[in-house]
């Protein structure tokens, strides 16, 4: 039985343990995905204002961007791109190589939501860019790039 | 003159845990001060299962290395020797070199090099026990509001 691109995101938000600690979803329309961090008062880093700590922020990003990924190389008529060997439930992830987060405005003390897009994928490397916002859709409070290494198949 | 210099590390170091201890993300990763001197702080967090970003093999997500990053830049700035009030990330880049050995606790030792009216340059280097880094950081921070 082969995984669905919707199982695979469903699988990675449930087993990766980090991911169920900070708290985040992912909310899908047809085939776009929203990233969602539901607001804890543990990830504040600014208790004057109150702001979200610019690491959940970063942390936030780079799932965003590897959740679009994992989704989008599923997706990919050219296939190949996320191995799944017979014995796996999961693919292999991408490995993220740099991350570089640009902080526009103080995340505030509530939800937020990010999307990605995948700039390239290839066999073994890809680029992604990450928006992230909370209110207002055109009011981003962080932006991201990233590279990752895609997972090679076993010889 | 060592006097000075000994003063000087004293107010450092109570700038960063005056600063760290009010920050409940800080809290929540179990981050402790290691070292810190005028524009330099080291901050180390342990392993722990709910961290961990890939469960085939119990190492840390980059997010949490991140956290660090960002937490040990941003002390640096406001324990370097112009002593900026407040300080907000402007930008973050991080290069991920390695996988974080599992079990092992992550420290990352940031550097604030350079301070103009308006913007702190900062580096950093997180390693957990082994001899080569796990990550750099270089970021841009504010001065002042």
């Amino acid at each position: 039985m082969g995984l669905t691109r919707e199982s695979v995101i469903d699988g990675l938000l449930a087993k990766v343990p980090y991911f169920g600690w900070l708290g985040v979803q992912v909310d899908r329309r047809g085939d776009e995905l929203t990233t969602v961090l539901p607001f804890a008062g543990r990830l504040i880093g600014n208790p004057a204002l109150p702001a979200l700590h610019g690491g959940v922020t970063a942390a936030f990003l780079e799932t965003a961007a590897l959740v679009e990924l994992v989704w989008t190389a599923m997706g990919d008529e050219r296939g190949g791109f996320l191995p799944i060997e017979q014995d796996e439930s999961m693919p292999r992830l991408p490995k993220t190589i740099d991350f570089t987060i640009d902080y526009l405005r103080s995340g505030l003390a509530r939800d937020a939501y990010a999307r990605g897009r995948v700039v390239r994928l290839g066999r073994r490397y890809a680029s992604v860019q990450v928006e992230a916002w909370q209110e207002n859709r055109s009011r981003l409070f962080a932006q991201a790039t990233g590279h990752f290494l895609m997972p090679q198949p076993r010889d | 003159m060592e006097n000075q210099s000994g003063n000087d590390a004293q107010v450092a170091d109570s700038i960063a845990r005056r600063f760290m201890e009010v920050v409940p993300h800080a809290d929540a990763l179990g981050m402790e001060i290691v070292a810190a001197t005028p524009g330099c702080v080291e901050v180390a967090m342990p392993w722990a299962p709910e961290f961990v970003g890939d469960p085939r093999t119990g190492v840390l997500h980059g997010g949490v290395i991140s956290a660090l990053m960002d937490m040990s830049c941003g002390l640096s700035v406001l324990c370097h020797p112009s002593h900026p009030p407040v300080t907000a990330t402007i930008d973050l880049r991080i290069d991920y070199l390695r996988s974080a050995t599992p079990g092992q606790r992550v420290r990352a030792r940031a550097e604030c090099f350079h301070v103009t009216r308006s913007v702190a340059f900062v580096r950093a280097v997180a390693r957990d026990e082994g001899d080569t880094p796990v990550a750099t950081a270089t970021g841009t921070f504010t001065v002042g509001v």
